[in-house]
């Protein structure tokens, strides 16, 4: 395969990150000193428990009768057929309870917290759906539960808000900055700072410092594993190209990371490409971004030329973020995963294209690797198979589609 | 010898502790920021610690968030803080200057030339908030062959085996962090920043200087009676904030106000 450079051939992906939680120049762990005895031991009990059979038994019971896995691969054939070219299957995520891949990293984070002996649990949001997933497993739990979202995001995803505060979490509003994931994970990292002794961090994507990226990555990779196994029973062979969104990217390194290995494997990761990579308006570091420091990591970042942080935009709150995970980073240099970009109208049209032809409205965020995969399949064969990570249903952005399509519900 | 150690060894002879004053540059203009760096000096300031303004800094409270805010609304850069330290040498050789921020500005910059820049302006330490030791080997490497001191934090939640690391590879004085917390915030444990500050300094020969939380005189003597030195960042930051609000634009107003609080500060520390 082209993009499968030596390197990756030699590289055991299992073993990374490094024990510092880099992988190759990212990742890390670029935090003040006050959060530094918190990450450790948080990686201490981490390396503790992610082999433990126990740890794990109850992991498993919760994601098969609580989350309702293993999620299905579906044959999306109608659409299929429509798009003329590659078969697309969908891995049905938007199946999960709470409705998106979320939940998956959610529950795992929170037995660690239970673990912990910590009472209280904070996370950051964009589009909610990692709020809705925390604030969820935290009243299952029993857990104090903060969620911390730009002012903005609250105003495009009111649903995922008000889900929230019915979960019993107290939402706080962040007004700093840019007002959306960003600033949000910033007031995160700061209530952390503040509150370490009694607070467990629930971060939602594979972002910030190490030992997160991992531990997300870990987490959410019951789907690409899943993934593998469906698509042997069910085809008989592996898909030959992988799609999913990437913002932070933790859907993306969920279906990736088990198929890495397997060299015949194409994998697309799709940034938000807003108004167009073009106009500079957008959410696709890794498209457009250099290398810097942020949230705790070393990873691609949309910045200016005196290294300030600068505005993104996406159409979908969860997407729309100046980062992504230092893995991600990694993947790209060596060319193993392939990132694109779809912009706001393009994702659109997709949203409507596979709400229409297969009855599953997706999220916006999804709308973006489905608008990809249809571009990808149509220059594909019939023998060839791709599969879509459908990370999230789109119920929470009825409100943002009616208001795009003139109509006030 | 690096101005930052003459300085305390200076303090030291007299039997005086180290006051260290915290502003953002550009805050909340671009033209105040040099007559403020003098009137610290002049009001009893040992140590200027010079805020690089950053769109994510996640250690500062509200209070210091907001003076980020206001100087990147006004374009101001690491490029023009080092610009600025060379014109305030023109008048004033002694104080030490210490660029406080976070990575990647200083990335962007990139590490060689940011220290070719900060040697001819003058700077004297640094101290990247987000930069703990395990990430920070190859700027402390660069650090090492100019004279330019690389300052690192301790917090309450540092352990011994971390301490003992941090202390090893760090330059200037030792900045304790008092509280868990951002800036501007909570309540000082005097306790627990005795026990603390007395067993970095068993650790290292370097001064151990404590900040975060520090708000008058009276908080400044308490916390200077068991260590080298404050630093006063919120307090100065706020007073700051309140002229910006009246759309204040005269230097000598701001150089008046914070120089009270400056003035008060010392009176305490030197009693």
């Amino acid at each position: 395969m082209e993009n499968f450079s030596d390197d990756c051939e030699t590289i055991n992906f299992d073993q990374m990150p490094d024990e510092n939680g880099h992988f190759g120049p990212y990742g890390g762990r670029f935090v003040s000193e006050t959060l530094v005895y918190a990450l450790d031991q948080l990686t201490s009990l981490y390396e503790r428990l992610k082999d433990d059979p126990e740890f794990q038994a109850q992991i498993d019971y919760d994601l098969a009768h609580y989350v309702g896995r293993p999620s299905p691969l579906y044959f999306a054939e109608r659409w299929t057929k429509n798009v003329g070219g590659a078969k697309i299957y969908l891995k049905r995520e938007d199946l999960n309870h709470t409705g998106a891949h979320k939940i998956n990293s959610a529950i795992g984070q929170a037995l660690l917290a239970k673990y912990t002996g910590k009472k209280r649990v904070i996370a950051e949001t964009g589009a909610g759906q990692h709020g809705v997933a925390t604030a969820t497993v935290a009243a299952r739990l029993g857990l104090e539960c903060h969620i911390f979202m730009g002012e903005e995001d609250i105003q495009r995803q009111s649903l995922n808000v008000y889900r929230m505060k019915l979960l019993g979490a107290t939402v706080i509003p962040v007004s700093s900055g840019s007002r959306t994931l960003k600033d949000a994970l910033n007031e995160a990292l700061r209530d952390w700072v503040s509150n370490v002794d009694d607070t467990f961090y629930i971060i939602g994507t594979c972002c910030g410092p190490h030992p997160y990226p991992e531990i997300v990555r870990n987490f959410q990779s019951i789907m690409g594993r899943e993934a593998r196994e469906q698509s042997l029973a069910q085809t008989g062979n592996l898909p030959d190209a992988l799609v999913a969104c990437v913002g932070g990217g933790s859907n993306a390194i969920g279906l990736f990371h088990p198929f890495l290995k397997d060299q015949s494997v194409e994998m697309y990761g799709v940034e938000a490409g807003g108004f167009g990579v073009s106009t500079g308006k957008h959410a696709a570091p890794l498209n457009d971004g250099i290398p810097g420091v942020l949230h705790g990591n070393r990873t691609y970042l949309m910045e200016d030329e005196n290294g300030q942080i600068i505005e993104t935009h996406s159409i979908s709150a969860g997407l729309d973020y100046p980062g992504v995970g230092p893995e991600h980073s990694w993947l790209k240099d060596l060319g193993r995963v392939n990132y694109v970009t779809v912009d706001d109208d393009e994702a659109m049209s997709a949203f409507y294209s596979l709400t229409q032809t297969e009855g599953i409205i997706p999220a916006l965020e999804t709308s973006h690797a489905i608008a990809y995969a249809e571009k990808l399949a149509a220059s594909m064969g019939p023998d060839q198979m791709i599969i879509i990570n459908l990370s999230g249903r789109g119920d929470k952005d009825i409100l943002t589609v009616a208001e795009i399509d003139g109509i006030s519900l | 010898m690096n101005r930052i150690a003459k300085c305390f060894e200076r303090l030291s002879k007299e039997n005086k502790k180290a006051l260290i004053s915290y502003i953002v540059l550009g805050d909340p203009m671009k033209h105040i920021t040099l007559p403020l760096m003098h009137a610290l000096v002049k009001s009893g300031s040992n140590i200027i610690e010079l805020g690089i303004p950053f769109s994510d800094p996640t250690a500062e409270g509200p209070v210091i968030q907001r003076a980020h805010e206001r100087a990147l609304e006004n374009g101001s850069n690491l490029g023009e803080a080092l610009s600025l330290v060379k014109k305030f040498r023109e008048s004033d050789t002694i104080t030490p200057i210490i660029l406080m921020g976070y990575t990647n500005p200083i990335e962007r910059m990139g590490y060689d030339k940011f220290i070719e820049l900060a040697t001819t302006s003058e700077v004297d330490g640094v101290l990247t908030v987000d930069l703990p030791p395990e990430e920070a080997v190859t700027f402390n490497d660069k650090l090492k062959s100019s004279n330019i001191e690389n300052i690192f934090l301790l917090a309450p939640t540092s352990s011994q085996l971390r301490q003992e690391k941090v202390t090893k590879m760090a330059g200037g004085f030792v900045y304790y962090v008092s509280l868990n917390g951002v800036t501007g915030a909570g309540n000082l444990e005097i306790d627990s920043v005795q026990k603390h500050v007395g067993n970095i300094q068993s650790l290292t020969k370097l001064p151990v200087c404590v900040g975060f939380g520090i708000k008058d005189g009276v908080t400044a003597r308490a916390v200077a009676d068991i260590s080298n030195g404050v630093v006063v960042g919120s307090a100065i930051v706020k007073k700051i904030a309140e002229l910006a609000e009246t759309k204040e634009i005269d230097p000598a107003v701001y150089v008046d106000a914070v120089s009270r609080i400056i003035s008060d500060i010392r009176s305490a520390l030197d009693k």
